[in-house]
């Protein structure tokens, strides 16, 4: 048991690439962090730095008190999970669970203890004296699990555990992990690419992006209040939809209509001095068949229609998906490299797919031009230069609402939401209710 | 190999295979044949001995110009042998795992040693072996067939050792081994069908070397049973002894073929444990 401290971590590689760029993390002790991020953000290393696989360049790494930087991964106590299990194809089940005790010379009858009981704490008593090659994927994946768990380390840490196995598999193992994690108690760190998995297993969820921590928050915070373009754009399935934005007299104009800013997210806007365009991401269930919106709902967002193609029902949701004029301002780096994350290379296109998930008991079809609501209440506005969240800000302000809907759209009168200043006291620039230090988007 | 399917591809490359090993077999079964025969009868054509006799096995088991020679032959292939699979695994591992300035240096080198025309070098390595007093003793020999077989080992071991997933070396380390333990106790026995089929390939170089056992050696105190044949006499000057020297021939081979059957089942058992991937 131990909390493991990141301060200042910075990787570079012998050829002078930056792996790792001034990682800071406190892990308390018993924490579930995750490490997500796309493939070659840095958060491997950087696990494989905790590890002692990887050397620190500089900064200082901390694990119960004690500055490990120079210890070998021997000395610091710590579990391992690979991707690939990396169990030893030479020894039994058994064996595999016991090496590392074995190494540290305990009895053989101590080892045998607690082989068994790691053994039945995950179901493979009756595969102790296999060899890795007679088991299944997720038979592996249990040993590989059972090694770490025998050493009563402390600190687990996992490299995308999960990732091999079917899906049917992994949603079952993801439980079992976290439960196992609750069990035990102990430290650990978990590197996914997956953010299901990053949301549905930490305690607090560490994204990053070019070796950068872009944000360390709980999986709701990341959820409901990213601090930049790109949490915003990973965190959530389907993603986020981005839109580009003007701002004119006091308006937001979008291809979906136009909304009415309040006075503290207007000036918030102008002082990050962005200028007029801004790009403004909706979350596919801010959008609902408007229909289906009460009235006293209406007032806070407002009603479009769309050319749906593509309508997708799962059952308790339906997705419907429609394009709109990408319009100019809103090729941001970090969009095209979710883009490109994402498998979509098409970024640069002129239209913007838009996923909405609407109630199942919508009517809209297929190729019908539908009348859609989408709320304001949810909107998120960045800069997009820097990619920084502008509305977090005014959003702070106890649940006000920071954008409201134009009065002409809905059939309300004047909206009545609660003016945002009301509650703040102004100035506030820095990004508050943050665990951990934010990087600057470049 | 494509899969035997039908019978007369079953058939087909039955035959195929008969033809193949009765031509290689051939000259071996004409060696045992002429070890059986009388010295009066070594010019008789026929393949079947008209009259049998052990006398050419007596005669070189019971001289020491044929026993001590076996024994050298044996001990310096043995360790020569272990050496040159010790060393190889080391280096090969490095030249798989590990990036060192003049990596490429070192294996363009070894690989040069390998190819060498041994011949080439007889010369001054006699010179040198006189020199240091190595000439005529079992380290003479044990020494430039290590060096012989060593570019060979590194070769066929790195293909092994690039084999084996990197991860397990590094589970090893966080299960808290050392680096030297990591490799004793997970690379070497995941590579311990590459290092057996190494062993069995510096053997049977050092086993059927001629060339260098025949240079550097002056008596029977270092000779080997290769260049001990060279010397083996008739009963008279005027005698060829081929009859001895079949009959030693045939000693020589049956050490190697007891070798390769008794290690091809280590080598199948060995490839099977080893192709688990973690």
């Amino acid at each position: 048991m131990a909390e493991i401290v990141l301060d200042h971590i910075t990787k570079r590689f012998p050829d002078g690439s930056l792996a790792v760029n001034d990682f800071n993390l406190d892990i308390a002790d018993g924490e579930f962090v995750i490490l997500v991020g796309p493939s070659g953000c840095g958060k491997s290393t950087t696990l494989n730095m905790i590890a002692g696989l990887e050397d620190i360049t500089s900064g200082e790494l901390r694990i119960g008190g004690q500055v490990v930087n120079n210890k070998s991964p021997k000395d610091r106590d710590i579990a391992m999970v690979f991707q690939s299990y990396a169990l030893y194809p030479h020894m039994s089940v058994r064996q595999n669970m016991g090496f590392a005790l074995k190494l540290a010379k305990t009895p053989p009858n101590v080892i045998n203890e607690k082989v068994e009981e790691a053994a039945r704490i995950l179901d493979l008593t009756p595969f102790l004296d296999r060899r890795p090659a007679n088991l299944s994927g997720g038979q592996r994946q249990r040993v590989a699990m059972g090694r770490a768990i025998v050493r009563d380390p402390a600190a687990f840490l996992m490299d995308e555990p999960l990732s091999n196995l079917d899906a049917k598999l992994r949603v079952q193992t993801r439980t079992e992990v976290s439960r196992l994690q609750r069990r035990l108690g102990t430290t650990m760190v978990y590197v996914t690419h997956d953010q299901t998995e990053a949301l549905t297993l930490g305690d607090r969820v560490a994204v990053m992006r070019t070796g950068v921590v872009q944000q360390a928050a709980s999986p709701k915070e990341l959820y409901d209040r990213p601090v930049n373009l790109f949490v915003a754009g990973f965190i959530g399935s389907p993603a986020m939809n981005f839109l580009s934005g003007t701002l004119e007299d006091g308006m937001l104009r979008t291809s979906l209509g136009d909304f009415r800013l309040s006075d503290r997210l207007r000036r918030e806007v102008e002082r990050s001095g962005t200028g007029r365009d801004v790009i403004v991401g909706l979350r596919p269930e801010n959008f609902e068949d408007a229909a289906l919106v009460s009235p006293d709902n209406r007032p806070h967002g407002i009603t479009f229609r769309a050319n749906i193609d593509v309508y997708e029902s799962l059952g308790s949701d339906v997705f419907v998906y429609f394009t709109r004029e990408l319009g100019r301002g809103v090729s941001s780096a970090e969009l095209q490299e979710l883009a490109a994350d994402a498998g979509r290379a098409d970024s640069g296109a002129s239209g913007e797919t838009i996923a909405a998930r609407l109630d199942a008991a919508t009517h809209i079809g297929e190729g019908q031009d539908a009348e859609l609501w989408v709320d304001a209440r949810a909107m998120h506005i960045f800069d997009p230069a820097s990619g920084r969240n502008l509305s977090l800000v005014a959003d702070d302000d106890g649940g006000a609402v920071p954008v409201q809907a134009v009065p002409e759209r809905t059939d309300a009168g004047e909206p009545q939401a609660p003016a945002p200043d009301a509650a703040g006291s102004g100035g506030v620039q820095a990004v508050p209710g943050q665990a951990g230090p934010a990087g600057e988007a470049t | 190999m494509a899969a035997v399917t039908t019978p007369r591809q079953k058939v087909g490359w039955g035959s195929v295979n008969l033809l193949v090993i009765a031509l290689a077999l051939f000259p071996v079964l004409w060696l045992v044949s002429l070890s059986f025969k009388t010295p009066a009868a070594v010019l008789d054509p026929s393949f079947i001995p008209s009259a049998w006799t052990w006398s050419n096995y007596h005669g070189i088991l019971t001289s020491s110009q044929f026993i001590r020679p076996l024994i050298n032959s044996i001990g310096i292939g043995l360790i020569a042998t272990v050496i040159a699979v010790l060393l190889a695994s080391m280096a090969a591992y490095a030249v798989a795992r590990l990036r060192f300035p003049g990596k490429s240096v070192l294996i363009g080198m070894a690989l040069l040693i390998a190819i060498f025309p041994q011949i080439a070098l007889v010369t001054p390595l006699f010179n040198i072996e006189r020199y240091l007093g190595l000439f005529n003793t079992w380290p003479g020999l044990i020494i430039p067939y290590i060096a012989f077989g060593l570019p060979l080992g590194i070769y066929v071991l790195s293909a092994f050792f690039r084999e084996i997933p990197w991860e397990l070396e590094k589970a090893a380390k966080v299960d808290g081994a050392t680096p030297f333990q990591a490799f004793i106790r997970v690379i070497a026995p995941l590579a311990a069908p590459g290092m057996v089929t190494t062993a069995i390939l510096v053997f049977l170089a050092c086993w059927n070397d001629f060339l260098f056992a025949i240079s550097f050696t002056s008596t029977i105190a270092s000779r080997t049973a290769p260049a001990a044949m060279e010397y083996f006499s008739g009963s008279s000057q005027f005698t060829v002894p081929t009859g001895p020297i079949a009959a030693a021939a045939v000693v020589i081979t049956i050490p190697i073929i007891i070798f390769v059957l008794f290690f091809q089942r280590r080598i199948v058992a060995g490839l099977t444990s080893g192709a688990v991937k973690g």
